[in-house]
């Protein structure tokens, strides 16, 4: 779905800009968390879990931003495998952003863990204890981290690239500001 | 035929530089923070890689304490730990418990007899669903007084280097009040008769946001009775767990929760040091062990016994130790989950 729009809709790019930084905030104390026991662990833990449920509920939020407003249209001149790449990427971040908080909980919920937001705040149990289920969620967790960080950094490539060598326009769609060399 | 004039743009090297330089950086930073360039962060991986046996680890158990019997019970509490701490479980009433009593090893076929440390896991669950997890042991303190000299109190003991454990107690000469206790502490012949200590401090909150730095023992109704290891030694290698199979099904074992309550100046960041013995104690309910049952398929199994599950009017304190405990038991957790086979429940187990 596309719009004759030129950039996303200004909800959209705040949203956009919002999860970046708690999306890049989630992964590096993911990997931060796993790889110490000071008591900065806990710490991050404690941010991880309410952090991962804030993520879904923008994610969910976004999904039907996206499809109220759509999307702007790609270049009419952009090479198809690129402009294939730029349309399978959104499919899998968005796979990703509402898949990992999910797996997340499912995987505290397989391990008998109560799943603590704020204070006694918790959320409910969405799978019965399972140590196999677990195995299978820690892991698909733990790989679709490294993955989804991996697409980002291709993503900042992507971004960078159109703006500096193709100047063609995506990178403004989603700017937080108008920069002054925008087509129009 | 004329060629268009208009050419592909020809692609300049700034900024390809720029684009390898910032997804550069994104990566180096990622890495960094995941330890990968940091060989010597003390990490859970290492930390809960040292607690093996020379042999390797018990597959499918937990990788220390690893040899140990469910229980489920009662917590009744009297109401007096309400002045303390805002958490549910200390309102007057009575809340159920699943409980593990273990030997601190990690060998899960050790014999009884030779294993210094018991230990005690609890989980306390509240109406509303608020729980509080715990692991306590029933020496007096802690063998060291941080995390890093745990690490290199076990890379001690498993160095092949004579000169190891000297160089170790060297530089944590507080082991040695550990191996006073060790040395002369006595042993007895029942979990029932232990008194487990959580050694770490933690805060509890009360209901006007008051913060009081306390630690906790449960304490025996049993009364002790001392036995040489000799003694234990002729025992079976599975003494511990048969005797409170037995005792627990002639009538439930009871142990009182006393919460002791520090001064300032007290040494809360350092479990190997006690508090005085004139400190204020509030004894806030009773534990009730009520049904004993094997681990392989028993209810505490597949709980990871996190020191760091708390109810709120529960939190951490400057103690070291509970935060590095969370980060390797959950480690330990992960592991042998995955091993889950190497450990198999009985064809008719399993939860009810």
């Amino acid at each position: 779905m596309t719009t004759s729009r030129t950039r996303f809709a200004a909800p959209q790019r705040l949203l956009h800009w919002l999860m970046a930084v708690c999306i890049l905030s989630m992964l590096f104390i993911g990997v931060g968390m796993v790889s110490t026991v000071a008591p900065k662990y806990l710490t991050l833990v404690q941010i991880h879990k309410p952090l991962g449920i804030a993520i879904l509920v923008l994610a969910l939020i976004r999904l039907a931003l996206r499809l109220y407003y759509g999307a702007p249209a790609l270049p009419a001149d952009l090479p198809a495998p690129i402009k294939l790449a730029a349309e399978l990427s959104q499919y899998i971040f968005y796979a990703l952003m509402i898949a990992m908080p999910l797996i997340g909980w499912a995987m505290l919920s397989a391990a008998e863990y109560p799943v603590v937001l704020f204070g006694g705040v918790h959320l409910p149990s969405i799978l019965p204890v399972s140590p196999g289920l677990h195995t299978l969620l820690w892991r698909t967790h733990h790989y679709l981290a490294l993955a989804f960080f991996g697409l980002i950094l291709m993503h900042f490539g992507a971004m960078l690239f159109h703006k500096l060598i193709r100047n063609d326009g995506i990178f403004e769609t989603m700017a937080p500001v108008l920069t002054h060399d925008q087509p129009e | 035929m004329l060629q268009s004039p208009a050419s592909p743009k020809p692609i300049r090297p700034g900024p390809l530089v720029v684009i390898a330089a910032v997804i550069g950086v994104a990566a180096i930073a990622f890495a960094y923070t995941a330890g990968w360039l940091s060989p010597h962060r003390l990490t859970p991986k290492k930390l809960v890689a040292a607690l093996a046996p020379p042999g390797g680890p018990s597959l499918g158990h937990r990788r220390n304490h690893a040899k140990g019997i469910c229980f489920t019970g009662i917590f009744e509490a009297n109401g007096e730990g309400s002045a303390l701490s805002k958490a549910p479980v200390f309102v007057r009433g009575q809340y159920p418990v699943v409980g593990r009593f273990n030997l601190a090893t990690a060998d899960a076929n050790a014999a009884d007899a030779m294993v210094r440390v018991r230990g005690l896991g609890i989980s306390i669950t509240t109406p509303g669903g608020q729980e509080w997890r715990s692991a306590m042991i029933d020496a007096p303190i802690f063998p060291v007084s941080t995390p890093q000299g745990f690490y290199a109190l076990l890379t001690a003991s498993a160095s092949k280097d004579p000169n190891a454990m000297k160089n170790f107690i060297g530089a944590h000469p507080e082991f040695l009040t550990f191996v006073g206790w060790a040395k002369t502490g006595a042993w007895t012949g029942s979990y029932a008769e232990e008194r487990y200590n959580s050694l770490d401090s933690f805060v509890f909150v009360d209901g006007s946001g008051t913060r009081h730095t306390i630690r906790w023992s449960f304490i025996p109704a049993a009364q002790p009775v001392a036995i040489s290891p000799e003694e234990l030694a002729k025992r079976g290698p599975d003494f511990l767990e048969q005797e409170i199979t037995q005792r627990v099904a002639a009538g439930p074992q009871h142990w009182s929760l006393v919460i002791t309550v520090a001064d300032p100046g007290d040494p809360t960041a350092d479990p190997n040091k006690a508090w005085p013995e004139d400190r204020r104690t509030v004894n806030v309910g009773t534990l009730t062990v009520q049904q004993i049952e094997p681990e392989r398929d028993g209810p505490c199994r597949d709980i990871n016994f996190d020191p760091t599950v708390l109810p709120s009017g529960i939190t951490t304190s400057d103690d070291p130790f509970p935060a590095a405990r969370s980060a390797a038991y959950s480690r330990s957790y992960n592991s042998r989950t995955a091993e889950a086979s190497y450990y198999p429940r009985t064809a008719t187990g399993g939860k009810q």
